[in-house]
C-alpha cells in the first residue's frame, strides 16, 4: 500500500497472540505463523514483545545466501526465499541480526515474514497489524503516526560497529534516535505495597 | 438420578474436547480461491462484539477476514475471534439429539427427544407443581433467543424459576446502575475513552478479557491522558499505567471510599452538578469521612500517597472515565463496589459528557442484550421489573395472556442450583450454560446435578454439564442463526446467519418453539424466523427502559449498529446516556447510594491465610465449552496454573513449575506453580476455564451479593502447600490429544503457536 509504513511499539503489546494466530491463517504459509511473541522476563514482568521481519535496507540474509534465493522488491520488502532456489543451508537463519528467518525442515525452505505481500499488493494492510488489539503493530501513514503517537519512530539499529537501517520502524521514547528496549524493568507488585509482606510461619 | 453414563475417557473419545487446528477442507490449494461469501457479522466471544467477516465456502465457515469498516474495532480482533471459525465443522459437534441409556448416549430423532422432555416436564409438574421445573438461559445467546427463553419459561413451562449465566457476569453493576441511574447500561460509548484526561480502571483485566479496549486506553494515553489501574495483579494493561494500585482482593470498596474521601477533603467535587442533578449526596459524603487514606492503606495495601495521587488526578481532570468489570462485581459486596464507582463519578460531575463517565465493561458475548429482555428471574422484556403491575400488563398484552398468568419473580442462578440440591426443584432445562464449570463450589453443583429427575441441555458440544443430562438437544452456534446482540456499549448489532446448523442439529429458537408446541403452548410461539421474534420483542420492549421499538435489522446494517434506547424508527439511537444531567428516574436525578463496608463471605484466617482470586486468560472464553476445543487457543495455556509471588513461593519451598495443592474450606486442587512478581505476595490467582481436578471453582464459595445474587468468585481464603508430584487429573482427565503439563518451568515462555 503506497504511503503506508510498518511501526512496532513493543510497549503497547499485551501478549494476546492475536498477531500470531492471524498470521498463521495466511493461505500462503498455511497454518505456520511468521511472527513470534514472547515474554521478555515473565518472572519479573508482564512485558511481551512481538518480532517480525524488519526488512533491512541491505538485508544480511540476502547477502549471505549462496543461492541468491532472497530478493528485495522495489517496495523495500524482503521476500521469503524462492522455493526453486533455496538450498536450505540456514545461512540466513544464522546471519539475521534480528533472528527472524525460520528453516522449514520438512519443506527444505527458509520462510519468513514478507509483510503480507498478498494483502498489501491488493490494498489491504498486513494481517498482524490489522488485527492487533493494542496497535503494538501498526500499518499506517507517517502522518498518522506523527499525529496520534507521542513516541518517535526509529529505524536505525546499532549492532556494535554495524549500523542496520530497516523499512520497519520501532516506536521509541519521544526524541529517541536509537533503539532502546526496556527489557529488564521489574514490575514487582511488592514494590508498590503499603504493608511489608509478613512471612507465613 | 443423573450421572454421566460412561467413564470420562469413553465420553471424551466421542465428544471431546478434541483439538481442531485445521480449517474445513485443510490448507490445500482450494483455500487460495475466493470464498463463496464473506459474511459481515460479529464475534461470538465477549461483550465487545467486534465486527468480523466470516469466510464461507461450500456451506462451511472456513476462515475469517477483518472487517475494517466496522467502527468499534476497525478490523482488530483478539485470538479468540481469529480462530472462532474452527468450531463450526468441529469433530465434537453434536449432530442430532442424544438420549442417555445405561450404555451411553444414543442418537435420537427430534420427535422422540422433544416428546420425552415434554412428557417428563408434565409428569414432574403434575406431581411437584409448576415451579419444580427451572430454566437456565445464557448471555451468549442472541437477544431473540434470550427473549424466547424467558417467554418459554414463563408461558410454556409456567415456572417462576428462570435465570441465566449472566448472573455470574455483571449483575452487580447492573443492579448498582439501576439503583443510581434507573437504567442498566454503560452510559458512554467507547469512543469517549480516548477523550478523557484520566482513565481509572478498577477490577478489569482489559488486556485479556476485553483486548480491543486496550487500544482505547492506549489512545487516551497517546493524547496525554493518565491511566490508573487498580488490581491485585499487574495485568497486561498495567505495563503502561501511570499509576498502579495493588489493591488487596475484596478491598476495592475501601479504595473507592478513600478516593471519594480525598476528593471531598480537597473540595474537588462538582457542587453545582451535585445540587442540580443528584439526590443523597450528604449521606454518602458522611460515609466517606471514615475512610482517610491511612485507614484505606491498612485495609487495601495501597500506599496513602498513591491514593492521594489518584484522587488528585481524578479531582483535577475536566474529563475522566472510570471503568470496571468482574474484579469488583464478583464480590459479596459487588453492588456496593459499583455504587462506590458511581458515587465517585457523580461527586466529580464526571458523567453524561464526552470523555466523562463511569463505564461497566460487560463480559459475555451478548452480556448486555442477553439481560434486557426477560431471561433474568426478576425482569420482563425492556428491562422491566416483573413486580411492576404496569410492566406486567404491557407484556401480558403483547403476549396475549392475562397479567396474572405471568409468574412472579423466581430464584437466581445459584439459588436455583441450591434449590435443586435441596430437592425442591426436580427438573432443569438449560441452554448456553455450563454450571458444573462456571458456578462456584463445583462439588456442590455436581451433587445437585446428580439429584435431578430431568436434565435437558441444549448445546452444540457435550459440555461437562451435558454429560449429566438425560436429553441433549443439538443446537446452533451463533453463526447458524440470525439475530441481534447488544455490545458492552449498548450498541445493538446484527448477527447474520452464515451457515446452517450441521447434520440434524437445529437452530436454538426452533428447538424452543417446538418444545413449547409439545407442551401445548404453540399459540404463544408462532415464529418461523428469528425476525418474527424480534418484531415481537420490539413491541414488548416499547416504552421500557431498554426500548428497541425503533430498531430494525435493516437500520442496524445501514447505521453500523444502533444504541438503545431507540423508541421510534426515526430516532437516531442514544450513544451517550445522561447528557445534560438527565437520568432515567422519574425526577430525572441520579441517586448517590450508600456503600457500607462488609467482610468477604470467606474471610482469611490462620488456617486459610492466603487470598485466592480467579479470572480469565486471553485465549479462553468462560467455561471453555467452545475454546477448549480450538487447538491454537489451547496450546499457549493448556491448563490453569497457580500464579504466586516469589516471596510466598519461597515461604512454602515452591519453585516455578512445582506442583502445589491449594485448599479452601470447600475442596482442594493441585496445579503447577507459576512464580511471578506480578501478583501481590498475599494472593494467588487461578484462571477458571477448566473442569474436574483443574477447576478453580472447586475452591470458590457460594456467598452471594444479597441484591445482585452474584457469587464472590474474586475473593476466597486458601492455603497452599507443595505437592509430592503431579495430581490425578494429569493421568485420568486429559483427553488423548491434549498437551500434557511440562515438567520444566512453564511460566517463562510463550509457546510458538503452529499448525499440526
Amino acid at each position: 500500500m503506497f504511503g503506508y509504513e510498518f511501526y512496532i511499539d513493543p510497549e503497547r503489546c499485551i501478549g494476546c497472540l492475536s498477531c500470531v494466530n492471524a498470521c498463521a491463517e495466511c493461505d500462503t504459509h498455511r497454518g505456520v505463523p511468521m511472527i513470534t511473541v514472547d515474554y521478555l522476563d515473565r518472572g519479573n514482568s508482564i512485558a511481551t514483545v512481538p518480532a517480525i521481519c524488519m526488512h533491512c535496507d541491505d538485508p544480511t540474509c540476502a547477502e549471505v545466501c549462496p543461492a541468491d534465493a532472497i530478493k528485495k522488491g522495489e517496495d523495500g520488502v524482503v521476500q521469503s526465499a524462492l522455493k526453486p532456489r533455496c538450498v536450505a543451508c540456514s545461512n540466513c537463519v544464522l546471519a539475521c541480526p534480528f533472528g527472524i528467518p525460520k528453516m522449514m525442515v520438512k519443506l527444505e525452505l527458509m520462510m519468513k515474514c514478507d509483510m503480507c505481500y498478498d494483502r498489501t499488493s491488493v490494498g489491504k494492510r498486513p494481517m498482524c497489524a490489522t488485527v492487533c488489539p493494542s496497535q503494538a503493530l501498526a500499518y499506517v501513514t507517517p502522518d498518522e503516526i506523527a499525529r496520534e503517537r507521542r513516541e518517535s519512530p526509529v529505524n536505525v539499529f546499532q549492532f556494535g560497529n554495524e549500523t542496520v537501517k530497516t523499512k520497519v520502524f520501532m516506536m521509541m521514547p519521544p526524541g529517541a534516535t536509537a533503539v532502546v528496549v526496556r527489557a529488564t524493568e521489574s514490575l514487582d507488585v511488592a514494590d508498590d505495597l503499603w504493608e511489608p509482606f509478613e512471612e507465613e510461619g | 438420578m443423573a450421572k454421566p453414563p460412561l467413564p470420562l475417557h469413553d465420553l471424551q473419545e466421542r465428544f471431546g474436547p478434541h483439538l481442531a487446528f485445521t480449517p474445513p477442507g485443510g490448507w490445500g490449494e482450494e483455500r487460495t480461491h475466493s470464498p463463496d461469501e464473506l459474511v459481515k457479522t460479529h464475534c461470538c466471544f465477549c461483550g465487545q462484539q467486534c465486527g468480523i467477516q466470516l469466510k464461507v465456502r461450500g456451506g462451511q465457515v472456513v476462515g475469517f477476514e477483518p472487517w475494517e469498516e466496522f467502527p468499534f474495532n476497525r478490523g482488530m480482533l483478539c485470538p479468540k475471534g481469529v480462530r472462532r471459525y474452527l468450531q463450526g465443522n468441529h469433530p465434537d459437534r453434536l449432530l442430532s439429539p442424544l438420549l442417555r441409556t445405561d450404555a451411553g448416549f444414543r442418537p435420537a430423532g427430534w420427535d422422540e427427544a422433544l416428546g420425552f422432555v415434554a412428557r417428563r416436564v408434565r409428569e414432574i409438574q403434575e406431581k411437584h407443581g409448576k415451579d419444580a421445573v427451572a430454566v437456565y438461559g445464557g448471555a451468549s445467546l442472541t437477544t431473540e433467543k434470550a427473549y424466547l427463553v424467558g417467554k418459554f419459561a414463563r408461558l410454556a413451562v409456567g415456572t417462576r424459576h428462570v435465570d441465566y449465566n449472566g448472573r455470574l457476569c455483571m449483575v452487580s453493576a447492573g443492579t448498582a446502575y439501576k439503583l443510581a441511574f434507573g437504567v442498566d447500561r454503560s452510559p458512554n460509548p467507547w469512543s469517549d475513552i480516548p477523550e478523557a484526561q484520566v482513565a481509572f480502571v478498577i477490577g478489569a483485566n482489559v488486556g485479556e478479557c476485553a483486548p480491543i479496549t486496550t487500544q482505547y486506553l492506549w489512545q487516551c494515553r497517546d493524547r496525554g491522558g493518565k491511566l490508573i489501574v487498580a488490581d491485585p495483579r499487574r495485568t497486561p494493561i498495567t505495563r503502561n499505567a501511570d499509576l498502579y494500585l495493588p489493591v488487596r482482593p475484596g478491598t476495592d470498596l475501601a479504595l473507592l471510599q478513600g478516593l471519594l474521601h480525598v476528593v471531598l477533603r480537597e473540595g474537588w467535587e462538582d457542587r453545582e452538578f451535585i445540587a442540580a442533578h443528584t439526590v443523597g449526596f450528604e449521606a454518602v459524603a458522611e460515609e466517606a469521612q471514615a475512610w482517610d487514606p491511612r485507614r484505606v492503606a491498612a485495609v487495601t495495601g495501597v500506599r496513602p500517597e498513591a491514593i492521594e495521587q489518584a484522587a488528585r488526578w481524578l479531582g483535577e481532570a475536566d474529563r475522566a472515565v472510570l471503568l470496571h468489570a468482574r474484579g469488583i462485581e464478583h464480590q459479596s459486596k459487588g453492588v456496593e463496589n459499583c455504587s462506590a464507582v458511581i458515587n465517585l463519578a457523580l461527586a466529580l460531575g464526571q458523567i453524561g459528557r464526552p470523555g466523562a463517565g463511569c463505564m461497566m465493561i460487560t463480559g459475555q458475548g451478548n452480556g448486555q442484550g442477553g439481560r434486557e429482555h426477560g431471561q433474568k428471574c426478576d425482569q420482563l422484556p425492556g428491562q422491566r421489573s416483573i413486580a411492576d403491575p404496569a410492566a406486567r400488563e404491557h407484556v401480558a398484552r403483547v403476549w396475549g395472556v392475562a397479567p396474572e398468568e405471568i409468574p412472579q419473580a423466581g430464584l437466581s442462578a445459584v439459588e436455583i442450583m441450591e434449590a435443586i440440591h435441596k430437592g425442591e426443584i426436580k427438573a432443569l432445562i438449560s441452554i448456553c450454560f455450563n454450571p458444573l464449570v462456571s458456578l462456584p463450589d463445583a462439588r456442590f453443583t455436581r451433587e445437585a446435578l446428580e439429584k435431578l429427575e430431568l436434565l435437558c441441555v441444549t448445546d452444540f458440544f457435550l459440555s461437562e454439564t451435558a454429560q449429566y443430562a438425560d436429553v441433549v438437544l443439538a443446537g446452533s452456534l451463533q453463526e447458524e442463526e440470525e439475530g441481534v446482540v447488544a455490545s458492552a456499549e449498548g450498541r445493538v448489532l446484527h448477527i447474520r446467519k452464515a451457515v446452517d446448523p450441521p447434520g440434524d442439529a437445529w437452530a436454538d429458537s426452533k428447538i424452543y418453539v417446538e418444545l413449547a408446541r409439545r407442551l401445548g403452548k404453540e399459540r404463544f410461539f408462532p415464529y418461523k424466523e428469528p425476525r418474527e421474534i424480534f418484531a415481537e420483542l420490539r413491541l414488548a420492549s416499547a416504552g421500557g427502559v431498554a426500548d428497541y421499538a425503533g430498531i430494525t435489522y435493516e437500520r442496524i446494517d445501514r447505521e453500523m449498529g444502533i444504541f438503545w434506547p431507540c423508541p421510534t424508527e426515526d430516532h437516531p439511537g442514544t450513544p451517550r446516556l445522561f447528557e445534560g444531567g438527565r437520568f432515567f428516574h422519574p425526577d430525572g436525578k441520579a441517586r448517590f447510594m450508600l456503600a457500607p463496608w462488609r467482610e468477604s463471605g470467606d474471610p482469611v484466617a490462620p488456617e486459610f491465610p492466603t487470598y485466592l482470586t480467579t479470572g480469565r486468560v486471553v485465549g479462553q472464553y468462560l467455561s471453555g465449552t467452545q475454546t477448549r476445543r480450538i487447538g491454537p487457543l489451547v496450546e499457549p495455556f493448556p491448563h490453569p496454573r497457580l500464579e504466586l509471588h516469589p516471596r510466598l513461593a519461597e515461604a512454602h519451598g515452591v519453585a516455578d513449575g512445582d506442583w502445589v495443592t491449594i485448599t479452601t474450606r470447600r475442596d482442594a486442587i493441585t496445579l503447577q506453580a507459576m512464580v511471578v512478581r506480578t501478583i501481590r505476595p498475599d494472593t494467588v490467582f487461578i484462571a477458571y476455564h477448566w473442569p474436574g481436578g483443574r477447576s478453580a471453582n472447586r475452591l470458590t464459595h457460594r456467598t452471594l451479593d444479597p441484591r445482585s445474587k452474584i457469587p464472590e468468585f474474586k475473593v476466597s481464603a486458601c492455603r497452599i502447600e507443595k505437592a509430592a508430584g503431579p495430581p490425578e487429573w494429569v493421568r485420568s482427565e486429559l483427553p488423548a490429544d491434549f498437551p500434557r503439563p511440562e515438567s520444566k518451568a512453564p511460566s517463562q515462555r510463550l509457546p510458538i503457536v503452529g499448525g499440526r
